[in-house]
């Protein structure tokens, strides 16, 4: 939380957040009386990163791929079916009650939706006040607190007394960052922040977002399927597909050497806002939906769409169906982790 | 693709839109004075953020507002007036001559019949075959959009599709009969990016087999970056700019669309380069305050801009149109040379104080209760 810690010396120390084979499934129950449980959703399947303080971890993927599900269960917001999450080394899986409650001032969340995730009948001064009230916190000036937080990200403290109808969809993100503050926090879930505001409003918001950081030392899990936020936002970035990280990277690592078909196929539909260069790029179109993750493909969960495995010969092609590729070091070094078994093929 | 077409049949003419919708409240000019020419076998991007009148404009040209709307000005498509005409001849225009995909494909499509019969509903309607040689240009077309299986799934129902499936039969059905406009109105905004790729993708095919002229409408920049040849940015309910693509991205003449450039985040540029946020946000549409919308937020604002609002004025070339009164100053200029990228722009509560102090109950613009228009997936 001060100044010392520059982000260079935390990143060479212990990470503040490590999450290890994180697992979540949700029970399919049958419509029987008896409602036994028939199958699982594989929201999450053994789910691996660390992050440092200071630091901005992207999580990436399309709808469904467990990044949100990911996020719920660090918070425990959602019980993990199983692994460990480690916040500065205790896991929070573990944790009683109180103790929870007590992690919870150390790490808090911002959700999607600026219109439904604030209360509409308190004020927002009673909004952002909340969580220090909670946590017996509101006794110290707590309406200085208030006031503080506000100007902190932007707001003017003296519409306080307003009600979040008043304000625009950016101003109402930054109501819900400045209540996920006021506990000063050391790690900020973000999911999805910025996707439910327009473009010119967007852009505020993660600046914000960057200046917080730079100022009180913040370590970020932020949560996106927009590929373009996270690269400008994120030092770190994992691509999940189905449940599962298919490669992690250093931000510039990532999207300069991709070595996953999947990671490759998503960076390349992004569209660029630069027609010259829009009109020369080559797009690898990745066919079909995603499959069900209630059933996924045995081995790599991404073969049944893989645009590699289709030049592959047919002893290689079987390997991606019957062995599962471990998220390891593929030849790039730098913590560049790829779950692919033919990054060569790929070049 | 830099070609702008200029020799090509004029199709469809916008002329002096306005569209009103009384409220409680007061007149909603959802749409102010649009104006525009589409010719045969090109591509117009509009876009704009949400409330700035994109999508209440392309209704008009449908004729599929609700009947309180008051609509103003002039649609001509090959000539002849649209507005005005009675509901028995818009439909014989529609779907036939100009189609339109909607934004939502899980609710553009009717869930209780089966895709082939949509299908088929859509030939039909507009032409004298047999319901077995419908079918048959229905497999044909399922095919076209890249639907594998096109001879099993034509006996499914919608909810059998995923949603970038579903999109691709609204595409479908939207080129059954070879219309010579195609209206998109964010057809990939409800889709992943891999499977946005695929419908671009079907949506290109369907623009080259139909020879269709097409008006696509979206908030994504980089879309339209794509896949238009000209582009008409707008804001608050007005065309602030129209242009060709390029003249727009590399050139823009009004600060809004340079705002707009700026503030997006790209995947080709390198993670220092720090955003520049326009500040504030739109304007209420229910009183809109004389002179430029955009004068609030504009950091090249001054006198003049509070008191007349500008015209679009050509600038550099004939094709490239801009409505600001100071749009040769932002010639060369970089969003960041305009907006203030500073840190400041994150604690200034005095500029956001402004914001929210002219402005009581509603911040954002009026959600207008538009009934759904009556739609199978396409018109």
């Amino acid at each position: 939380m001060t100044a010392l810690d520059t982000p260079a010396d935390a990143v060479a120390g212990a990470p503040i957040l490590s999450v290890r084979d994180l697992v979540k499934e949700f029970p399919i129950k049958s419509h029987s009386i008896v409602r036994r449980t028939i199958g699982a959703v594989h929201a999450v399947s053994g789910v691996s990163f660390d992050i440092h303080q200071g630091q901005t971890l992207g999580l990436v993927g399309e709808s469904g791929c467990g990044k949100t599900t990911t996020s719920r269960a660090i918070l425990h917001l959602q019980p993990a079916t199983s692994g460990e999450v480690l916040f500065e080394g205790r896991d929070v899986t573990k944790m009683s009650k109180g103790e929870l409650r007590r992690m919870r001032r150390d790490m808090q969340i911002v959700f999607q939706d600026p219109y439904a995730s604030l209360n509409p009948r308190i004020t927002v001064s009673e909004i952002i006040a909340e969580p220090l009230k909670i946590h017996g916190l509101y006794a110290n000036d707590g309406a200085g607190q208030v006031a503080e937080l506000m100007r902190l990200v932007g707001l003017n403290p003296e519409h306080g007394n307003r009600f979040p109808h008043e304000f625009s969809g950016g101003q109402r993100q930054r109501i819900g960052i400045a209540r996920a503050l006021a506990l000063k926090p050391k790690v900020l879930v973000l999911d999805e922040p910025v996707s439910a505001l327009d473009v010119s409003i967007q852009a505020g918001v993660i600046n914000l977002l960057e200046d917080l950081q730079d100022e009180l030392g913040l370590a970020y899990l932020f949560v996106a399927h927009d590929l373009s936020v996270v690269r400008h936002i994120a030092d770190r970035v994992a691509v999940m597909y189905l449940g599962k990280i298919v490669e992690i990277a250093d931000g510039g690592s990532l999207f300069e050497r991709s070595q996953h078909p999947y990671t490759r196929a998503l960076i390349s539909a992004i569209p660029i806002p630069d027609p010259r260069r829009e009109r020369e790029r080559e797009r690898i179109i990745v066919q079909g939906d995603v499959p069900s993750p209630a059933d996924p493909p045995s081995g790599c969960r991404f073969r049944t769409r893989c645009p590699l495995r289709m030049t592959l010969s047919e002893a290689d092609a079987a390997r991606c169906a019957a062995e599962e590729p471990a998220l390891a070091d593929r030849g790039l070094g730098g913590g560049h982790l790829t779950a692919c078994h033919f990054v060569d093929a790929a070049e | 693709m830099t070609n702008l077409n200029t020799s090509g049949e004029e199709l469809l003419a916008v002329r002096d839109l306005t569209v009103t919708f009384p409220t409680a409240d007061g007149d909603v000019q959802a749409v102010r004075g649009v104006d525009y020419t589409l010719r045969r076998g090109e591509v117009l991007g509009i876009v704009g953020e949400s409330g700035s009148g994109k999508s209440v404009s392309s209704l008009a040209v449908m004729g599929l507002l609700p009947k309180t709307a008051r609509i103003q000005g002039s649609i001509t498509f090959q000539g002849d007036e649209l507005l005005g005409l009675s509901e028995r001849k818009l439909m014989k225009i529609r779907g036939k001559k100009i189609a339109m995909i909607f934004q939502d494909p899980m609710t553009s499509l009717n869930p209780v019949y089966k895709v082939g019969f949509q299908l088929e509903e859509a030939i039909l309607a507009h032409n004298d075959l047999s319901k077995d040689e419908a079918r048959k240009r229905a497999v044909e077309l399922l095919e076209i959009v890249g639907i594998p299986f096109p001879a099993k799934r034509i006996d499914q129902f919608p909810h059998e599709f995923s949603g970038g499936m579903r999109q691709r039969v609204v595409i479908a059905i939207a080129m059954a009969n070879n219309p010579d406009v195609i209206i998109a109105d964010e057809p990939t905004t409800a889709l992943d990016v891999t499977v946005q790729a695929q419908v671009l993708e079907s949506l290109r095919t369907a623009q080259q087999e139909t020879g269709a002229a097409m008006v696509l409408i979206t908030h994504d920049l980089g879309v339209v970056a794509g896949q238009a040849d000209r582009v008409l940015v707008m804001y608050a309910g007005k065309p602030v700019e129209i242009g060709g693509v390029d003249d727009i991205y590399y050139n823009p003449r009004m600060p809004y669309t340079l705002g707009l450039l700026g503030s997006l985040p790209r995947l080709d540029a390198d993670r220092a380069e720090r955003l520049t946020p326009i500040q504030g946000s739109p304007p209420s549409l229910l009183s809109l305050p004389p002179g430029c919308p955009f004068m609030p937020r504009c950091p090249l604002a001054k006198e003049l801009c509070a008191e007349q609002e500008p015209e679009l004025v050509v600038t550099d070339t004939a094709d490239h149109r801009a409505a600001c009164h100071y749009s040769a100053l932002l010639a060369g200029k970089q969003a960041d040379d305009v907006f203030s990228a500073s840190a400041e722009d994150a604690e200034m509560p005095e500029a956001y104080g402004a914001e929210i102090a002219g402005v009581t109950g509603d911040v954002s613009a009026p959600v207008i209760d538009l009934p759904k228009p009556n739609t199978k997936g396409s018109v």
